[in-house]
């Protein structure tokens, strides 16, 4: 077995802790911010008001809101230069804005050039600049192929969030990105940790991106026939996870960012410590391009590898973040974390925080592993909006509603993307 | 200043934002206002369409200040 080949002794390599976070979501901007509208049941689903959607079956999702900063809201100005913004698509905006509250929020300023080498970034992305993309082939197709910006591919280019924010920062480290659709952010940061415990880094900027509310990213996820299209007129309840009245994901834009360190680097610096991540655990489903494999058999070992890895046990967690899209795949998921958890499942608070904020694809897994952090932090469960009639019951909580006040000491945050990718992060406080 | 050249400099504040009083005839793009190599191409674009002319890849390199562009505009449209 893989796990057997590598030290799983936690306290045998080198501890990685994250030390900052940032968060672009339809709840809006700001770590703070967007976990106080979690935490009180708000939704940030609407209708499309990015693009005319009237005539494609679904037309909702979750956009980050415009507005005054002091309001949560996005003046994107306020984070990325005017004269830079035509120079990167949208995901790369929100990636900026979520990297750059994570780094401030973080307080590590390289100062040497020591310093700089040892800091990395990986964020990565599911799609990357799809709506750049979409104009600029209408540009060629008219014609005009000369007439394409020259900044038209740094713009698309999924690993150009990690280019951006080195250049920002001076991060000379590892500069990498993920791209494993709605797994990219568990595995930027799981992968980054990894780099900073095999002493490639010392500290590492990871996450995840968004921005496909677009019109070729709705109507490509309405043909796959992905997406929830029965609440078009109540859009803040059309992402249900686990309810009987679920019909496809609700699509979300945005962005969640770490800052993870390695935990002498930290403590020496004196930086304020979130959590630990201690597991991680991957797998492959080897069975279909978007649908999971028979009882969600790659959740379960990405799970297991993850307990593995963190030399834990089901035991030992009291919240998971379910990767619970809003599909017919969350009871497939809710079967294999009871399976996993056998007499532990009972009492365990297991939520879908996609039920408010949609489904970020390349930044769920980022943002879900935050608030994750966030619940162990201030001892809550944040709720699965839209929890109404379950469509099977479990003995696991689903913190239907309202978020649950819990001793929460370690979570479980699950990914799952098109390919039959499955990743999985186990964090704890310290 | 000839329309040509007050329009060439809005299209530079406009494109790399900077200050209108940085953009004198004399400032290089590159080295006076933070441009890099793709800013300079898509400028050269910025002026092909605001004034319906055509510059080739090699004049285009010959325009490095603001002086070069209003001038090569200028004989090209009283040409």
């Amino acid at each position: 077995m893989a796990s057997d080949r590598i030290d799983t002794n936690r306290t045998a390599r080198r501890r990685v802790v994250v030390t900052g976070m940032g968060i672009a979501s339809p709840l809006g901007i700001g770590l703070e911010n967007v976990w106080r509208r979690l935490l009180a049941s708000e939704s940030g689903i609407g209708r499309i008001t990015a693009f005319d959607a009237s005539d494609l079956p679904g037309q909702v999702a979750g956009e980050v809101p415009e507005g005054p900063t002091a309001e949560g809201k996005l003046t994107l100005g306020e984070w990325v230069p005017h004269k830079d913004q035509k120079k990167m698509d949208r995901f790369i905006h929100l990636g900026m804005v979520a990297a750059t509250e994570a780094v401030r929020d973080s307080g590590w300023e390289p100062k040497t050039e020591q310093d700089r080498e040892d800091t990395g970034v990986m964020i990565g992305s599911g799609i990357g600049g799809l709506q750049s993309i979409y104009e600029a082939s209408i540009t060629v197709n008219e014609g005009k192929a000369r007439r394409l910006s020259p900044f038209f591919i740094p713009s698309a280019l999924i690993n150009l969030i990690s280019g951006h924010v080195s250049i920002t920062f001076g991060f000379k480290g590892p500069n990498h990105s993920a791209v494993t659709a709605c797994a990219t952010g568990v595995h930027a940061i799981g992968d980054a940790a990894r780099l900073i415990m095999l002493g490639d880094a010392e500290v590492m900027v990871a996450g995840g991106a968004e921005a496909a509310v677009c019109a070729l990213g709705i109507a490509g996820f309405c043909a796959s026939r992905a997406l929830s299209t029965s609440f078009n007129e109540t859009p803040e309840k059309a992402s249900r996870p686990w309810d009987r009245d679920r019909d496809g994901f609700v699509m979300g834009e945005g962005a969640g960012v770490v800052v993870l360190e390695e935990y002498e680097h930290a403590k020496a610096r004196g930086a304020k410590i979130y959590a630990e991540v201690v597991g991680y655990g991957l797998s492959g489903d080897a069975h279909h391009i978007t649908a999971p494999a028979e009882g969600h058999a790659g959740a379960f070992r990405a799970m297991k590898k993850a307990f593995a890895n963190a030399g834990l046990t089901p035991a030992d967690v009291q919240y998971v973040n379910a990767h619970g899209t809003s599909t017919m795949a969350d009871d497939l998921e809710l079967d294999a974390v009871e399976r996993l958890f056998g007499d532990h499942a009972r009492g365990l608070a297991m939520s879908s925080t996609k039920s408010a904020t949609g489904h970020l694809l390349g930044a769920a897994g980022a943002i879900e592993a935050i608030f994750s952090i966030l619940a162990i932090r201030d001892g809550v469960a944040p709720p699965t909006l839209n929890l109404d009639n379950p469509s099977r019951e479990s003995v696991i909580d689903r913190v239907a509603h309202e978020a649950q006040r819990r001793s929460i000491r370690t979570a479980l945050s699950n990914s799952f993307g098109f390919g039959g990718t499955n990743a999985s992060l186990i964090v704890t406080g310290v | 200043m000839s329309e040509i050249a007050d329009r060439v400099k809005k299209i530079v504040v406009e494109h790399l934002g900077v200050e209108e009083s940085k953009v004198t005839p004399e400032a290089s793009f590159i080295d006076d206002l933070g441009a890099d190599s793709l800013d300079t191409v898509e400028l050269v674009m910025a002026f092909e369409e605001a004034f319906g002319v055509e510059i080739p890849e090699d004049a285009a390199e010959k325009i490095s200040t603001v002086k070069d562009a209003i001038d090569y505009i200028e004989k090209q449209k009283a040409a």
